[in-house]
């Protein structure tokens, strides 16, 4: 086991570049932001996107707070020399990116938040199928992640199955999962820690989001200061995993792409 | 309390992978007959070359048609993704292809289709793959033909023709206890009656003309990988955790997590040995599936009657049948397919040769020829046919008498089956 892994979009890191930081939710890992990740790093932004603790392939023990998840992040940030940094969370790593913004200064340029809010609350029985590893939990989350459309597919990346992409990432991570869904649910700083930020932010969900209302996800974006809200339709609560073209468009409203870096691929 | 509500096997056959065309509102998929795609301009070309966004460039890697079926046959299997070729054998070319070059080792299942022990036999040792060949039912066999160079452990779910089953959890835990991947043709099975990941199975592959298409339209193959197996940790298999030069050093564990797999099979596989399905055939392919579940529970029925009368008929000296109790593999048999072991037997009748060949002359509503898995009811002969390149010591190893009848039963009235059948087999006996 790796005793971290930092995934820089297959990119060699350039500390003169601007950064992205990207989060994943519970129990999955960095491979959730593949694509978005590969052209951030492609279009001049140096791209951290870790596994956390205990997740993908970093090792050691988990961490049972999102305190400690954003207390890692900064540790983080701060080995690297990251002055400044845009920071993208999905789900529970949208929180971790809202504790990290919150009262760091000019740490953070812009958040980006997907499939998050406030405060996320998790159904019981959900929670008690992944405290014991069941797979009845990743189950939940998938039938609760992927609307009409993510169910039956139609993928614009061809081939693949996101549903049973998402279902193989959570079930590498379902040691985990119990305790990142609890320690979202026992997050309850979020409202207090988003009327800390001044810094521009995006909230977006998807409109079959059964993980995370999009309700939920509006609210946060009411109480931070500067927030814009964004609605996909027919995007599920894997949005970045479903709809890929669509995330990306949305951040590169946010961070318009830079110059293309020079690369080899014949077909 | 709450529970899943994901949609169900038959569903997923009719829907998985398709959405109604948003240009037409064309609810079956439409067959893309376009060698390439028009980009939208030359940053989201550069995009789709640098495998940042996905999307289509040139058919011979992805074509909207074709991606639908792998999709569906993703999500059927229960993989993360798959990948359409030109025919089965492809699949299994483009499989070992991805895993491994020169100086590389298979350990494989002896009871095979001839195509596949041709390819391993006599051609992949050109190219510098050897392959050992072990009993296909004994688990320990494929234990102490693990070498430091073998790269994967290949099986058919059911042997064809001999119709030994394979054991998927206990071969999948040996491969796995070294770090190797299982990969399984599980033709005979579709993933109606059985689905291998289930199992422990590791990869996939389908001759897709067989059951997929039902119809005996079309030639096509598929592979399909799990997402399950661990490469990284594995350490063997270099073309997935390392950097990848012709895609600016990509690695593909990084980048593509449980799906590195598949995604090197269609970067390379597809672009260099560009053994692609075509649309027309994938079309063709996507209408079959839709009938999967219902078109394989008739063959079940229809094999059961079929496989009933053959073992009670004088003039018949043994019935090879899975589902049958004194098949050696009954009761693994019921493990892995709890609806039915397949429309696919074997027999022999008495009077050896010479009779089986008069029995497969007389049949007149069967069909005489090389495929299975067909509407059609079907018969042939193996060993003067699809396992002739095999000499007697090849076909002693994959367990093929001289006398033994493949016969895959088909969708016709069963009455009918069997009246044809027993007409041939009065004729077999007559000197």
């Amino acid at each position: 086991m790796t005793e971290r892994l930092v995934h820089h979009g297959g990119v060699d890191p350039d500390p003169s570049l601007p950064a992205v930081v990207l989060l994943h939710g519970a129990g999955m890992d960095h491979t959730v932001w593949r694509g978005l990740s590969r052209h951030l790093a492609n279009h001049g932004r140096q791209v951290l996107a870790p596994d956390l603790p205990g997740h993908g392939r970093s090792g050691g023990p988990p961490l049972g707070t999102i305190d400690e998840m954003a207390c890692w992040v900064r540790a983080l940030l701060d080995e690297r020399g990251i002055k400044t940094t845009t920071i993208i969370g999905h789900s529970l790593g949208g929180l971790v990116a809202l504790r990290v913004a919150a009262g760091s200064g000019g740490l953070i340029d812009n958040l980006i938040m997907i499939g998050s809010g406030a405060q996320l609350e998790v159904h019981p029985e959900l929670q008690q199928a992944a405290d014991v590893g069941d797979r009845k939990a990743v189950e939940l989350i998938l039938s609760w992640s992927f609307g009409a459309d993510g169910r039956v597919g139609g993928r614009t990346d061809p081939g693949t199955s996101s549903l049973v992409t998402c279902r193989r990432v959570l079930e590498n991570g379902i040691g985990v999962l119990g305790q990142d869904l609890r320690a979202c649910s026992e997050y309850l700083a979020g409202e207090e820690n988003a009327g800390q930020i001044d810094a521009p932010c995006l909230v977006v969900s998807g409109s079959e989001d059964r993980m995370v209302r999009p309700a939920k996800s509006a609210r946060l974006a009411g109480i931070l200061k500067n927030a814009r809200y964004e609605l996909v339709l027919g995007g599920g609560h894997m949005l970045m995993v479903q709809q890929p073209d669509r995330v990306r468009r949305l951040v590169d409203g946010v961070l318009p792409p830079r110059q293309v870096l020079g690369f080899r691929a014949d077909v | 309390m709450v529970e899943p509500d994901l949609p169900g096997f038959e569903t997923l056959a009719v829907h998985a992978g398709v959405k109604p065309d948003p240009a037409t509102g064309a609810a079956t998929v439409p067959v893309y007959y376009s060698a390439g795609f028009v980009f939208e301009d030359t940053d989201q070309a550069a995009a789709l070359f640098n495998l940042e966004r996905p999307g289509h460039i040139y058919s011979r890697i992805s074509n909207p048609t074709v991606a639908a079926f792998e999709e569906r046959i993703a999500a059927l299997e229960g993989g993360v993704g798959a990948v359409a070729t030109a025919s089965g054998q492809a699949a299994l070319v483009l499989a070992i292809t991805t895993l491994m070059g020169s100086g590389s080792h298979i350990v494989s299942s002896s009871a095979l289709y001839g195509g596949t022990a041709n390819l391993f036999r006599h051609t992949l040792p050109r190219f510098g793959i050897s392959v050992t060949f072990v009993p296909p039912d004994q688990p320990d066999g494929y234990k102490s033909a693990i070498t430091d160079e073998t790269r994967l452990v290949f099986a058919e779910i059911i042997g064809n023709p001999v119709m030994d089953v394979l054991d998927v959890e206990a071969v999948s835990t040996v491969a796995h206890d070294h770090g190797l991947p299982l990969l399984v043709d599980s033709t005979l099975a579709s993933p109606y009656l059985c689905r291998p990941f289930e199992f422990g199975a590791d990869l996939v592959i389908h001759s897709a003309t067989k059951f997929l298409s039902g119809h005996g339209t079309v030639i096509g193959g598929v592979l399909v990988d799990s997402g399950q197996f661990d490469w990284a940790a594995s350490g063997r298999f270099a073309t997935l955790t390392d950097p990848y030069l012709p895609y600016s050093g990509v690695v593909f564990t990084d980048e593509f997590g449980p799906a590195a797999f598949i995604a090197r099979a269609r970067a390379e596989g597809l672009r260099d040995f560009g053994a692609c399905m075509s649309p027309e055939t994938a079309f063709f392919l996507i209408m079959g599936v839709e009938s999967l579940a219902a078109r394989m529970d008739r063959h079940v029925a229809n094999t059961r009657r079929v496989v009933e009368f053959l073992a009670s008929a004088p003039e018949v000296a043994w019935v090879r049948y899975p589902g049958l109790e004194d098949h050696p593999h009954y009761e693994l048999a019921n493990r892995l397919f709890p609806r039915g072991a397949g429309s696919v037997l074997a027999f022999a009748v008495k009077g050896g040769r010479e009779a089986g060949e008069r029995l497969i002359e007389s049949v007149e509503l069967v069909s005489h020829l090389a495929n299975l898995g067909d509407a059609r009811s079907l018969i042939i002969h193996p060993a003067s046919t699809t396992h002739r390149q095999l000499d007697a010591a090849g076909l002693a190893a994959a367990g093929i008498d001289e006398g033994l009848v493949r016969l895959s039963v088909g969708l016709e009235d069963p009455v009918d089956i069997i009246a044809d059948l027993a007409r041939a087999l009065r004729n077999s006996q007559s000197v």
